[in-house]
């Protein structure tokens, strides 16, 4: 979830009123938003860095604001004002237009060598802006919060904003080879090929992670003017003589991407937060982008849709029994301008550029409910009639957990990934016999395969309470997973018991009786018989020569019990004997 | 009722006594031996605070056993001078009596007796005075009456030497009436026995009281895990409300049931490798539902069933990839995809607890791996009031009533509403699960009835289990790194109690 920081003076000054801190909190509840943080700059600065450095820093209040994840319209300061000033009915919703220019009209022209690399772009001109210091701040932070959030960290869209005034149209986005691109990039002072830029902000820790998106294709993306210049290098970095400043008057937006959806939703959400600083306050200057087949297009799109919802509809969804003109004053409160038409029943919602996250009625119905507030919701109970069943699995283990408990045997929990090490080395097994599935990305090696036995971690857990009075009796009843192909995803969890006894004495007769039991229970008899039971001298790379054997139950081998192999023992870090036993109990359903 | 006299004894007499009195003591008075009257003292003491005794240790003279012969019968010289008749005796007869040797000397050097060489038949011995005081005897029996200090310092030592006298060091007892003295005490027994309840004689017997204060002995005894008995209480909960139990034993996942047919777009950020664990081997899911797939491929990248769609190119090699499951929302995907394929539609209220796998960053609350609980109802005609009275019933089972829903937002969920509930401890509203309405561009690409609406709302076992066993650290609940004591002394859950101590940790 992104979280928002916010002047909250600013703030208060946007919302035309002060809140105290837990009346602010109050509004974002109700709204779906969490006041997460009260902190100031100094405040930040010094938690991270120290007291030394934070002095000096601001001492202003900032609200950190939670946001949910698909609305971009809250993403700074002047969407969150707007947003809580129509839920107020403070303000009616803007409705923003797209105007052409006087003159000509910003071209952007896609050749097609951008195909392979960063196929789409989209334009727009923000004219005569007033910018000040926080709303410049606000301008840079929302581009910010955009990247790292629907565009992906930029792999999807990157934004670059321009000074229109240092530049002349129209602009040609192309693809060419690194050391064919040479500009004086943003804050730099010289001019650079691509390749070194590329080397330059290896070690830069803001811009390094995003050179991955490029850096390996033949072809990178850039943007020149009609002299040349060039504006940027998407989705690393701006060039630096378009760069604009606290006194840019004239906005040249451009937004290239792999996702030609977001890169129109980007662009409609920067133009639609800061047109309100526009001298014509919430218009936007056309710009035309021309594809490499030739074909043109007008951005920012700005597209204001219109869907029906039937007012019974609203209702039934959400539980309430309100007329479908106050449905209607309830949408509207959420941006969603609505007015009841047609028979009465059917209301018209107008979903404006800003709110791209409403694509189906129930985005429509969910706002409704928002409105209304959910806390006001009458709370009934479904008249769902039906007879509950327990997974037969869990059955079965739940009832031999109890008797596992009983028969004197502690229960542990251990995890369900581990290290190929425990699950092969240590047990004496190369880990091509394990059938085991292996994780691609693993963080750490305690997540390198999913356990194909619980023995490991039950050992492991002894190995960490060694302090622990003897002896350790220890059982889990849970799932291992193995490949199988005949499963749709290609693996298979089997539910295992495994049961160890850890003593000065290997007290196999006590794991062995701990079997007998627990035949007993699953009500299987001692016999060589199909329906029996019946152990088998056998071998194990984890056991003792000679203390193994393998167990057979309703006609299959079911696993097997033993005294482990002092090599085991002492491979996790143990220092007595140990027997133990393992079975797979999904023949006993 | 006393079968010991001298202990009835006793107790009269420390009743009537000021004070205390002395165990030598009252051994004397009643004319027993010592060890009798400190059994008595013992036994007397195990009753608990009937009497006090303090231990003291006195030097004492005692008698030998000659010395006891003596005080008896007389000492050696005046038995030899009493077996001398008037006409005297023969020396070498009365050197031939017990007495004889030792007597005779000691006798001369006392001038009771008188040797005549002159007589016909050898020497012979008269008595020379007429009566004699055995001053020996005397002595000794002043000792054996208990009053040695009568006698002074010198004739001690000389009855010593003569080893007549020892000096012995005697424990004695001094005692005084305790705080629950009484004198209609008995012994009382320990322990009912076999033969007391065979023969009847409990019923005239006393019994020794029970320290109560003390600690029992623990049962030899296994224990089941903490965090499963809360997954047995909330299996319990489901079951009681009427849900069934979702098939949930497949870890590994198909992206596809994981995330597409969730409605999760592929550039989601939860698909991120930083997110979710893939697999290396098998990489990829061998089958997927042809058909339901290319619904969902529509659904995402062109819109229907009244969506817009996310508008982007989807790949059916990204829905291949297999993961650990991320949520068990999964493996409810596949169970409502069942039940969309059963004609009449049915109702189902649904549940699971189960693990679930996040390539996330630890630490004390979060681990790779954690326990989801999920509820999901499918009928027509479900409304967002039904999921806020499901909650509340289901958190009223938990023993949370104070609840309020924020409005949230979940990629499958449309309303989607948090959970909060007011935490008395920290004094805040702290949230407690997820939950919504299935949108319907899952629900429909699976086949379900248009009017049919699915509501879900899901919360992690982890913390409620956390919060009512009073653990910070993660680690030592789940894991191998389990603090095994904690698990032998956790108690019984019931979710409906006030946790055992408030709690200060935040939401997770």
């Amino acid at each position: 979830m992104p979280t928002v920081s916010v002047k909250r003076d600013l703030l208060f000054q946007a919302l035309g009123r002060t809140y105290t801190d837990e009346e602010f909190d109050e509004l974002c509840f109700e709204f779906g938003l969490e006041l997460d943080e009260i902190t100031s700059e100094k405040q930040i600065i010094s938690k991270e860095q120290g007291n030394v450095k934070a002095e000096g820093a601001s001492d202003v209040v900032l609200y950190k604001v939670d946001v949910p994840a698909n609305r971009y319209d809250l993403l700074c300061l002047e969407g969150l004002a707007r947003g809580l000033q129509v839920f107020k009915e403070r303000i009616k919703a803007p409705v923003y237009k797209r105007v052409m220019p006087k003159g000509e009209i910003q071209k952007l022209i896609i050749t097609e060598e951008t195909a392979k690399v960063r196929p789409f772009a989209v334009a727009a001109v923000l004219r005569n802006i007033k910018f000040t210091k926080d709303r410049y701040d606000s301008f840079i932070e929302l581009q910010e919060k955009l990247h790292q959030n629907i565009c992906r960290k930029r792999a999807l869209v990157a934004i670059g904003t321009h000074d229109l005034d240092t530049l002349s149209g129209p602009f040609t986005f192309t693809a060419k080879r690194p050391s064919d691109i040479k500009f004086k990039p943003l804050n730099k002072t010289k001019e650079y090929t691509a390749c070194e830029l590329m080397n330059i902000y290896k070690t830069d820790n803001h811009l390094k992670h995003y050179l991955h998106i490029i850096e390996n294709k033949p072809l990178y993306p850039v943007i020149y003017d009609s002299n040349g210049v060039v504006l940027s290098m998407p989705p690393i970095i701006n060039g630096n003589h378009s760069k604009i400043t606290v006194n840019t008057r004239n906005i040249f937006i451009e937004c290239t991407g792999t996702d030609f959806t977001k890169a129109k939703i980007v662009l409609d959400i920067i133009v639609t937060m800061f047109s309100e600083y526009c001298e014509n306050q919430f218009t936007v200057e056309a710009a035309e982008v021309v594809s490499p087949n030739g074909k043109s297009s007008t951005f920012p799109e700005l597209a204001y849709r219109k869907e029906m919802v039937r007012a019974d509809l609203i209702n039934k969804k959400v539980g309430i029994r309100e007329s479908p003109a106050n449905l209607a004053k309830l949408l509207t409160r959420m941006c969603l301008k609505s007015e009841v038409i047609g028979d009465g029943n059917q209301i018209e919602v107008e979903i404006p550029p800003t709110r791209a996250d409403v694509i189906h009625a129930c985005d429509i119905v969910e706002d409704a409910a928002i409105a209304y507030g959910y806390n006001n919701i009458q709370m009934t109970l479904p008249k769902t009639y039906t007879i509950a069943n327990q997974f037969p699995l869990n059955k079965l283990t739940e009832l031999l957990r109890l008797d596992m408990a009983a028969a004197g045997f502690t229960e542990a929990l251990t995890f369900a990934l581990c290290s190929q090490e425990d699950i092969a080395d240590k047990l004496g097994l190369d880990i091509s016999e394990t059938k085991a599935v292996h994780i691609s990305n693993p963080k750490t090696a305690e997540f390198q395969v999913a356990r194909t036995t619980l023995l490991p971690g039950l050992l492991k857990t002894i190995a960490a309470n060694r302090k622990m009075p003897l002896p350790l009796k220890l059982f889990e009843i849970s799932d291992i997973v193995v490949k199988d192909s005949s499963k749709d995803v290609g693996a298979k969890n089997y539910r295992h018991l495994c049961a160890v006894y850890y003593n000065k004495n290997p007290g196999f007769e006590i794991i062995h009786g701990l079997l007998d039991r627990i035949m007993q229970l699953l009500d299987v008899p001692p016999s060589e018989e199909k329906g029996g039971y019946v152990i088998k001298a056998s071998t194990g790379s984890a056991f003792f020569p000679g203390r193994c054997a393998e167990i057979f139950a309703r006609g299959q081998s079911i696993g097997k019990l033993g005294v482990l192999h002092p090599d085991v023992i002492t491979k996790f870090e143990l220092t007595m004997p140990c027997s133990s036993l393992e079975i797979n109990i999904e023949p006993f359903l | 009722m006393a079968d010991n006299p001298v202990l009835e004894l006793l107790l009269r007499r420390l009743e009537a006594a000021d004070g205390g009195l002395d165990s030598a003591e009252l051994a004397t008075q009643l004319g027993v031996e010592h060890q009798v009257v400190v059994g008595a003292v013992k036994s007397l003491q195990a009753l608990g605070e009937v009497i006090e005794a303090e231990l003291r240790s006195t030097k004492c003279w005692e008698l030998t056993t000659e010395g006891e012969e003596i005080a008896r019968e007389g000492s050696h010289e005046a038995r030899v001078f009493r077996s001398i008749p008037l006409e005297g005796l023969v020396q070498s007869e009365l050197m031939r009596l017990p007495s004889g040797k030792v007597g005779f000397s000691k006798a001369m050097s006392n001038k009771w007796i008188r040797v005549d060489k002159n007589t016909a038949d050898g020497p012979r011995v008269f008595q020379v005075v007429d009566s004699i005081e055995d001053e020996v005897q005397r002595r000794l029996q002043l000792v054996q009456a208990g009053q040695a200090e009568k006698l002074a310092e010198k004739e001690r030592n000389e009855l010593r030497k003569r080893k007549l006298l020892t000096e012995v060091t005697l424990k004695t007892y001094w005692v005084s009436k305790g705080k629950a003295f009484s004198t209609s005490i008995s012994k009382q027994e320990a322990e009912l026995s076999p033969e007391m309840i065979s023969s009847g004689s409990w019923r005239d017997r006393p019994f020794k009281p029970y320290n109560f204060s003390a600690r029992g002995v623990l049962p030899d005894s296994g224990h089941l895990h903490p965090l499963l008995k809360v997954r047995s209480q909330f299996r319990q909960i489901f079951l009681e409300m009427g849900f069934t139990e979702m098939p949930t034993d497949n870890f590994i996942e198909s992206s596809f049931w994981n995330f597409d047919a969730l409605f999760q777009p592929q550039q989601h950020p939860a698909r991120d490798q930083h997110d979710t664990f893939f697999l290396k081997d098998p990489a990829e899911a061998l089958q997927l539902p042809m058909d339901y797939v290319q619904r969902v491929k529509r659904t995402h990248s062109q819109g229907g069933y009244g969506s817009q769609g996310y508008k982007y190119t989807w790949k059916l090699e990204e829905a291949r990839k297999n993961v650990l499951r991320t949520h068990t929302t999964a493996a409810s995907a596949r169970t409502l995809y069942c039940l969309a394929q059963k004609k009449p539609f049915t109702p189902a209220k649904y549940f699971s607890i189960d693990r679930v796998f996040r390539n996330e960053t630890l630490d004390a609350t979060h681990l790779a791996e954690f326990h989801q609980i999920e509820g999901v109802i499918a009928d027509r005609g479900l409304t967002l009031g039904y999921l806020l009275g499901v909650l509340r019933e289901f958190f009223t089972k938990l023993g949370i009533t104070q609840l309020r829903f924020k409005p949230a937002y979940n990629p499958y969920t449309e309303p989607s509403m948090e959970v909060f509930s007011y935490h008395q401890g920290l004094k805040k509203w702290v949230e407690v699960g997820n939950s919504g309405v299935f949108r319907p561009e899952m629900l429909l690409p699976m086949g379900l009835p248009e009017n049919v609406s699915v509501i879900a709302w899901g919360l992690s076992l982890e913390r409620p289990t956390m919060i009512k066993y009073g653990i910070n650290n993660i680690r030592e609940l789940v894991g191998h790194k389990v603090n095994l004591q904690m698990v032998y002394d956790s108690p019984v859950c019931r979710l409906d109690t006030e946790p055992r101590s408030p709690q200060t940790q935040e939401a997770a």
